[in-house]
């Protein structure tokens, strides 16, 4: 099992980073109700965490007891039959599901699982009436229109379920969905914690951790707890006992990304760029997000560039990141920016050095 | 699930009269309830006014609760009220006669029937041209009611057949007085900065104020302090806000992009720190007018690129550097 599910805190008492937070979802559990919660913050904070443990503070074990289903959700919406394939891990208490997984259907899906949970309301042993969980991810990729029937479905089924959104940002969420939920912001850990978290993990296996290290990964994590807690693991596969000057291997397609970058630092010609384009494929085709892989470009960039071309390899970053989310093929944007960047650079030289 | 209702549910007001700070309306809606006759209306003005308020009042007030059921139709944005519900089930509803005969009871029961239209302007123009005719071949029998909160997007000839009516934003003092009376009635203990602080954080908006106060309740318990209402409301703390403006004052690329990282790896969402930036950039005294435009204007691009679904930090950053660009008196042409 990787460290990072093994250590993964199982109750709300037990969570290292997120202390005040969880104190605070336990008080709002106590009473046997709660609202509808949205859990913002970036990827790596222990949003997920989080929500694993307060359903296990709400159900007891029986929400850890999942179970993987395939489900075909046939729903009828009066002119034709629509057939969404969806995967959903459940339990007793709670349904968890990627509604954006649907795609352009995703609307169908929100109204049409949450109306099914309510029909099967569960009965505890005093007879009384319970209600599920829905836990829905990745909310900001829902459409809009699925986001609308969201907030009327909330409303109309609010006493047999309850919702719990996750998201990572909350600016594609729209005011009335989120003004329907407690909002809770969950932000990355600091590299303290990182490395509070890192030393107690070490303490569990046994092992002999150097600060300087737990220190140099927290910082290569970009406070990401997930990556720091991968690249912990990692060390210790490749050399262990720890040494203090150890290095911290970066993701192999954070190396990679830094060889183009280097590439395109070393020349700028038609016949580079098409050298580049074949390495942005090979990222595409390990299903890189483009997404990750302009920010990250944009990130070596800047660490080799003087001031004043930053403001403007920003500025078309941003520009052609903007395009790519409008448009379908990654390829051609990613592309774009290489080339420009060409320009850009070739002109600056030629401006500096004659 | 009693206590699960709502606060905004619990406290709505039941009476037109009870309505906050909206006189003239309430005015002529009293006048309304006495005569039991109204023309078409059209309520405009920013959320959390009192808007859906007064129209379920006033139906309510009129019909009662037995006869609410068949005298009035309420539709609003999460239906579907595409051209076809216009043209069948707005039609039908509407041209139902009603009995003119009195009914006993305290309520007027006027012979006519109420559609509000909630939201309406997220109707497409399609739906409100199907309504002319409609609203006019049916008006001895029906009254309409539209809710939106921009009112350029009703079409002229609907607003035209309609007495307008504008909520006003609410002031401060109205506002506290109202939440005060729920604090009151939930037993929770507030003192006047936090007061102050959900006066300024809800801007007018009364649903978005007690919306705030009820899930500081729930998540912090009875006595809530002004740093609570903020972590729950999701603004940002002024400070961040400052911090990043100071940066970019300075103008150090480096520092910038370390401050947006920052941001960003809070979690602080991004159109909401624009908003504040905003205020913050407008409100300041040492920037030139001119300089405030150029940023604003920039400002007003990222935040469509952001709807757009662009990444959170190029957007943020892309900002931060345009305004250290202009703050420094760089040139804000690219120069490659």
């Amino acid at each position: 099992m990787l460290w990072v599910d093994k250590h993964r805190p199982r109750a709300l008492d037990k969570v290292i980073v997120h202390e005040e937070i969880a104190q605070n979802l336990k008080m709002l559990v106590s009473e046997q109700d709660c609202p509808h919660l949205l859990f913002y913050g970036p990827t790596g904070s222990g949003r997920k965490t989080l929500v694993m443990a307060l359903l296990k503070q709400m159900f007891g074990t029986s929400a850890e007891k999942v179970k993987l289903e395939n489900k075909n959700w046939k729903i009828d919406t009066g002119t034709r039959t629509i057939e969404v394939e969806l995967t959903t891990l459940s339990s007793t208490n709670h349904v968890e599901l990627n509604p954006s997984d649907a795609g352009f259907q995703d609307r169908y899906v929100v109204q049409e699982i949450i109306k099914e949970m309510a029909k099967s309301r569960p009965i505890d042993a005093k007879g009384k009436k319970g209600f599920k969980v829905l836990v829905l991810n990745e909310v900001d990729k829902l459409s809009r229109e699925a986001q609308h029937s969201l907030r009327r479905t909330m409303e109309k089924y609010s006493s047999s379920c309850r919702l719990i959104l996750c998201c990572s940002s909350s600016s594609k969420v729209t005011e009335a969905v989120r003004s329907r939920c407690l909002n809770i912001r969950v932000n990355a850990p600091t590299n303290d914690q990182i490395i509070r978290v890192l030393e107690f993990i070490a303490k569990k296996e046994k092992l002999q951790l150097p600060s300087t290290l737990a220190a140099r990964i927290a910082v290569q994590s970009n406070r990401s707890l997930r990556k720091a807690i991968l690249s912990f693991e990692t060390c210790k596969v490749q050399n262990y006992p720890f040494t203090d000057d150890q290095v911290v291997p970066p993701m192999d397609w954070e190396q990679y990304v830094c060889e183009i970058v280097s590439d395109i630092m070393k020349e700028q010609s038609p016949k580079r760029l098409f050298l580049v384009r074949g390495k942005l494929y090979e990222l595409l085709i390990n299903c890189i997000p483009p997404g990750f892989i302009l920010k990250n470009l944009l990130s070596e960039l800047l660490k080799k560039l003087d001031d004043e071309l930053k403001h403007e390899v920003c500025h078309w970053a941003a520009h052609y990141e903007h395009r790519m989310q409008l448009g379908q093929k990654a390829i051609f944007h990613l592309e774009a920016f290489v080339a420009k960047f060409m320009s850009i650079y070739k002109e600056f030289l030629i401006a500096t050095f004659g | 699930m009693q206590n699960s209702q709502p606060w905004v549910e619990k406290y709505r007001p039941r009476k037109v009269k009870d309505v906050a700070h909206q006189d003239e309306v309430v005015r002529v809606l009293t006048n309304t309830l006495e005569t039991a006759d109204c023309p078409h209306m059209l309520f405009y003005g920013p959320p959390g006014t009192g808007k859906t308020t007064t129209a379920l009042a006033i139906s309510h007030q009129l019909f009662g609760p037995e006869l609410y059921k068949t005298r009035v139709l309420e539709l609003n944005a999460s239906d579907d009220r595409g051209i076809n519900v216009v043209r069948t089930k707005i039609k039908d509803f509407a041209s139902v006669a009603v009995s003119t005969g009195h009914h006993p009871g305290p309520y007027p029961c006027p012979p006519f029937k109420i559609i509000i239209l909630d939201e309406a302007d997220s109707m497409t123009e399609d739906a409100q041209n199907a309504l002319r005719r409609t609203m006019e071949t049916y008006s001895k029998v029906t009254r309409f009611i539209f809710i939106c909160n921009y009112i350029s997007r009703i079409i002229e000839p609907l607003a035209s057949r309609c007495a307008k009516f504008r909520f006003k934003s609410l002031p401060d003092d109205i506002l506290s007085t109202r939440v005060l009376h729920v604090c009151n009635e939930e037993n929770l203990h507030l003192d006047t900065k936090s007061l102050s602080t959900l006066g300024s954080i809800s801007q007018g908006d009364l649903r978005r104020a007690i919306t705030y106060l009820q899930s500081a309740a729930r998540l912090y318990g009875s006595s809530i302090s002004s740093e609570n209402l903020i972590s729950v409301s999701g603004i940002i703390p002024q400070v961040v806000v400052e911090t990043l403006f100071n940066v970019c004052k300075v103008g150090n690329f480096d520092d910038a992009d370390a401050e947006v990282s920052n941001i960003i790896a809070e979690g602080y969402p991004v159109s909401q720190m624009f908003s504040q930036l905003f205020e913050l950039i407008v409100g300041s005294d040492d920037i030139s007018d001119e300089q405030k435009a150029k940023i604003c204007k920039r400002m007003a691009e990222a935040d469509k690129c952001l709807i757009d679904g662009a990444n959170e930090y190029l957007q943020l950053m892309d900002v931060a550097s345009f305004t250290m660009r202009v703050l420094s008196n760089m040139s804000q042409q690219m120069c490659f």
